[in-house]
């Protein structure tokens, strides 16, 4: 079966286009067919998906810009088949939430969603630096414009700092991606090849790699974010529109961990082994400065922000355990868990204030009295967040945490921390918001149906992939081993 | 008597030319005519003629890279192609001046004649080789541009741009002049051929380093690189706009052509001794225009100071000395060309409909009442920033790739750095066209409010599409440059195929 990767890749964008041009009631449905078909396209890549090959599979390989040595590269590999998964199924989530819920200027709002999803999608499947850093780049656009123009609050500060800070980090990719092919190309005149694969196979020198390697890891390090690069976090957070921010804190955050996974361990493996410390110890500092804003924070969209935070930095952790391919396969597994997690809870967190007229989860409360599902659904998917043994957080964090055992004991044992931590914040959250005394301000009541269905086969996911993690980890252990090079084969170590 | 031979003259080949200086002609007779259909729409159609068959002409000519009239030109292809670029330019500034107050005043006829004999002047700057030449050149461009930024008479403004340009113009003019006489008296010949071949020997000349000086300071004026740029925010300002528009982006192709010509061809020997000179020049540009712009609320301030600040990022293109930078540059002149047009066809556009000229507040709303103009101003600004799925995307990609191809990095990290500072503002053109509700201002006609009139308001939707309709031709460069913009975001190889001609015309450059 051949899939071409390219009508996965466009068909959001092409289709929220359409939608813009036809009349306001049917941008958000052809934005949802769209993103609908890359779900089923994506679906039928995780059967199809041939776990034992070696190398890219569903390789769409074009030349595009010959005089640059642009090439068109899409492929498929275990690094990117679950995270191509999750974006579409998150996506397709937030249509059909955009498509159920009224909103103003629907059809621009569409046309952003789905320019999103193309260019998170085209950030996973691109197998060409500069293709990556396009795409990786456009990411921005149209969540630039979703704060800007549909967000809540100090929109203008929050779209300021969002631009600036992660721009300045892609730009500085730019630069330091056309550097890369260029430097690798033996001399001037030689043909320059920006293809990942290649690149890899002629590393630079260990000089270049270093200031080459810092570009690209600020540029992740932003983008995730973590600490002290987090500081557009809080005002966007604060300000994005909850099905925009689902996905955003979903998907977008993933594209940074996988950049390293993708771009920086195999291009780079000298400098990669030079800053593996230093970017342990921020990856640390994220964990503890994430968890311990994450409970002392009130407003409901900050706890699951910070949280992120400190997510990401376990994600980091497990992927500069080097050499260790448990940490690896842990941290892709994480990174779909967390993504599958943290888009419904920024639901949840649309419904509560929808119940209670507020953020604050201090003025929350009682809200599970009226609304048993909601509360049952929100309960599933704080469990999972907080790595229960038998979610797939918790096997994920398990091979994260082994890895880095085998890496680095000392960064381990704090790590370990930060896993007591999560279940703190969250349940406070939980029971802050769903149980104590019914405030004045709260008018409980249960989840309709055009929530539940978005909520529920979300939730449902999640179960699946709690019981049976495996077939993620049978998937990516060929292609993380080969860019990690680490000995053990791990699939049989999940529960 | 002696017999005086001529040099033998290449028609064809200078037929591009030909065609400029004959429609400058041509237009100036046809706009004595009083009659208002033959004033305002046939000489403007002329016009349009007359750059149609240049650019034809451009491309009929394509790829025979020949010199002629005794060395004195190369018509060659990174002629043609910047030929392309002016003729594109000024086509547009046609369009945008149409019903705008300038023609008009000055005479419709004096307008066009002036506006094609400057886009003459710039093909030969373009492709002078010799140095008598570039002084024909720019002058031949620079003279129609003075009176041309004063043409809205009545406005004091438009007359103090005129007079500045003049002024300062003639500054640069004359230490062109005189840098091009030390050059000579240096190297004892005005072809670059003769003079590439004597600099070789004398690369520590002192005489040669103070013409250099004095050219690279001449030429900086024209392509406003800081800090010889002062002028371009106050001429930018007053300017009427289709001028502004036409200034900044084919005076600069011109300049940058130039540069290109004379320092990668006739003293391609000396490079150790200007290259890292230009390339401080460079990166002093990228900074002092992106920080410019920062604090502007004039729109043409705005692009003027991005216009200082585009002409540092292609200078890199020229500091490396490889064909890969002179391709860059050509080719982030076409692209500059469709970002900067797409802008410039806004402003305006919005001059003529709100009364508040070009300042940012005319573009608060714009999202929302005109999606026509608000996408292509979305789409210059983001193109100019860098941003990805534009053509000034791979333009960046293109001159980063060529500064770090021959040993400056640094360089093209300055131009990374010079666009995240940019962000800054133009971010905040796009912020007022989508995040700002529009400025309920009434209609001021001499300083006092008119009082409301009960029913005297049209309905905003109807006055919105009366307004689109009463200027197609502003609204259709607008829409066009985007689109093209977008396109060769997606597909540059048709501009890079050019651009890359256009680079090997230069045969002295590996």
């Amino acid at each position: 079966m051949t899939i071409h990767l390219s009508i996965l890749l466009f068909f959001p964008v092409v289709f929220a286009a359409l939608g813009a041009l036809l009349p306001r009631a049917v941008a958000p449905l052809a934005l949802l067919a769209g993103s609908l078909v890359s779900l089923v396209y994506a679906v039928l890549l995780l059967l199809d998906f041939d776990a034992g090959a070696h190398g890219l599979q569903y390789v769409t390989d074009d030349e595009w810009i010959s005089e640059l040595g642009v090439r068109y590269t899409l492929g498929i590999d275990g690094l990117n088949l679950w995270l191509v998964g999750l974006t579409t199924l998150l996506f397709a989530a937030s249509a059909l939430w955009v498509l159920l819920r009224p909103s103003e200027r629907r059809r621009l709002y569409a046309f952003h969603v789905g320019l999103a999803e193309t260019a998170v999608l085209g950030a996973f499947l691109a197998q060409d630096l500069i293709l990556f850093v396009l795409f990786f780049d456009l990411m921005l656009v149209p969540f630039y414009f979703l704060v800007g123009q549909w967000g809540a609050g100090d929109r203008q500060a929050a779209t300021f700092k969002l631009v600036v800070y992660t721009l300045v980090g892609s730009l500085l990719m730019l630069a330091a991606a056309v550097a890369t092919g260029i430097l690798a190309a033996a001399g001037p005149g030689d043909v320059t090849s920006f293809s990942i694969a290649a690149l890899a196979q002629a590393p630079l020198s260990e000089s270049e790699q270093r200031w080459v390697f810092a570009a690209f890891a600020l540029a992740f390090l932003i983008k995730m974010p973590a600490f002290p690069f987090h500081g557009w976090m809080p005002d966007g957070y604060r300000s994005m529109p909850l099905p925009a921010l689902a996905v955003f804190s979903g998907v977008l955050s993933k594209v940074a961990a996988y950049g390293f996974l993708r771009v920086a361990l195999p291009v780079f493996p000298s400098a990669v082994e030079d800053f593996q410390t230093v970017i342990m110890i921020l990856a640390l500092a994220s964990i503890l400065y994430g968890s311990a804003q994450a409970f002392t924070q009130t407003n409901a969209r900050l706890i699951l922000g910070y949280s992120s935070v400190a997510q990401l930095g376990f994600i980091t952790l497990g992927i500069f355990a080097l050499g260790q391919a448990a940490g690896a396969q842990g941290a892709l597994l994480q990174m779909v868990q967390h993504g599958l997690v943290v888009a419904p809870l920024f639901f949840i967190v649309a419904l509560l204030i929808e119940r209670t007229g507020t953020e604050d989860i201090r003025e929350m409360g009682g809200v599970a009295f009226r609304a048993p599902v909601l509360a049952g659904l929100f309960l599933i998917v704080a469990l999972a967040t907080l790595a229960m043994p038998g979610s797939a957080n918790f096997a994920g964090e398990f091979l994260i945490l082994l890895g880095l055992f085998n890496a680095k004991m000392a960064i381990a044992i704090v790590a370990f921390g930060g896993v007591a931590m999560a279940s703190v914040y969250m349940l406070r959250m939980f029971i802050r918001a769903m149980h104590n005394r019914v405030r004045p301000n709260v008018t409980s009541f249960d989840l309709s149906v055009r929530d539940a269905l978005v909520l529920v086969p979300l939730v449902l996911v999640i179960v699946a992939f709690a019981v049976y993690p495996q077939q993620a980890l049978k998937h990516s252990q060929a292609s993380v081993e080969r860019v990690v090079g680490g000995p053990e084969a791990v699939a049989q170590v999940a529960p | 008597m002696r017999e005086v031979s001529g040099p033998h003259i290449d028609w064809m080949a200078i037929s591009p030319l030909v065609a400029l200086i004959g429609g400058a002609c041509l237009v100036l007779m046809a706009g004595l005519i009083r009659a208002p259909f033959v004033r305002r729409t046939l000489v403007p159609l002329l016009t349009l003629a007359a750059l149609g068959a240049a650019a034809g002409l451009a491309i009929a000519t394509w790829g025979d890279n020949v010199s002629v009239i005794a060395d004195a030109m190369a018509m060659d292809d990174l002629t043609l192609f910047l030929t392309l670029v002016f003729a594109a330019a000024a086509a547009g500034t046609v369009l945008l001046s149409w019903r705008a107050l300038a023609p008009r005043e000055a005479g419709h006829g004096e307008y066009s004649a002036l506006l094609l004999t400057a886009v003459s002047g710039m093909v030969v700057l373009a492709g002078a080789t010799n140095l008598v030449t570039i002084f024909i050149g720019y002058e031949l461009l620079s003279i129609p541009l003075y009176v041309l930024c004063a043409t809205e008479m009545r406005r004091a403004t438009s007359l103090e741009s005129g007079l500045k340009y003049l002024i300062i113009g003639s500054v640069g003019s004359a230490t062109l002049l005189y840098g091009l006489a030390f050059v000579y008296g240096a190297t004892g010949a005005t072809g670059f051929a003769e003079i590439a071949s004597a600099v070789d020997d004398v690369r520590k000349d002192v005489l040669l380093l103070t013409g250099l000086a004095l050219v690279v300071t001449g030429l900086a004026f024209k392509a406003s690189v800081a800090p010889f740029h002062q002028w371009t925010p106050d001429v930018y300002e007053g300017a009427p706009t289709p001028v502004t528009a036409f200034m900044a982006v084919a005076t600069k192709a011109a300049a940058l052509g130039i540069i290109i010509r004379f320092f990668d061809v006739a003293v391609i020997g000396a490079w150790q001794a200007w290259a890292p000179a230009i390339a401080v020049l460079a990166a002093v540009t990228i900074v002092v225009g992106n920080v410019g712009a920062i604090g502007q609320s004039s729109l043409k301030r705005l692009l003027a100071f991005s216009s200082v600040a585009q002409a540092g990022y292609m200078l890199a293109g020229v500091v490396v000395t490889t064909q890969l930078g002179a391709r860059a540059v050509a080719f982030y002149l076409a692209v500059y060309l469709f970002m900067n047009m797409a802008a410039f066809a806004v402003v305006v556009a919005r001059e003529r409909e709100t009364g508040v000229g070009d300042d940012i507040s005319s573009l608060y709303g714009l999202g929302e009442s005109r999606p026509l103009l608000a996408w292509p101003m979305t789409i210059a600004m983001l193109a100019l920033a860098g941003f990805p799925a534009t053509a000034g995307f791979f333009g960046k990609v293109y001159l980063i790739g060529a500064a770090v191809d021959n040993g400056y990095a640094w360089l093209g990290v300055a131009i990374v750095v010079g666009s995240a500072i940019s962000l800054a503002y133009y971010l905040r053109v796009v912020a007022a066209v989508w995040m700002r509700a529009p400025e309920s201002r009434p209609l001021v006609t001499g300083g006092t409010p008119r009082p409301a009139i009960a029913g005297g308001a049209a309905e905003p939707g109807a006055d919105a599409a009366a307004r689109a309709l009463a200027q197609p031709e502003v609204v259709a460069v607008a829409v066009v440059c985007a689109a093209a913009t977008i396109f060769f975001g997606v597909y540059p190889e048709p501009l890079l195929d050019l651009a890359h001609d256009a680079g090997a015309a230069l045969k002295g450059l590996f």
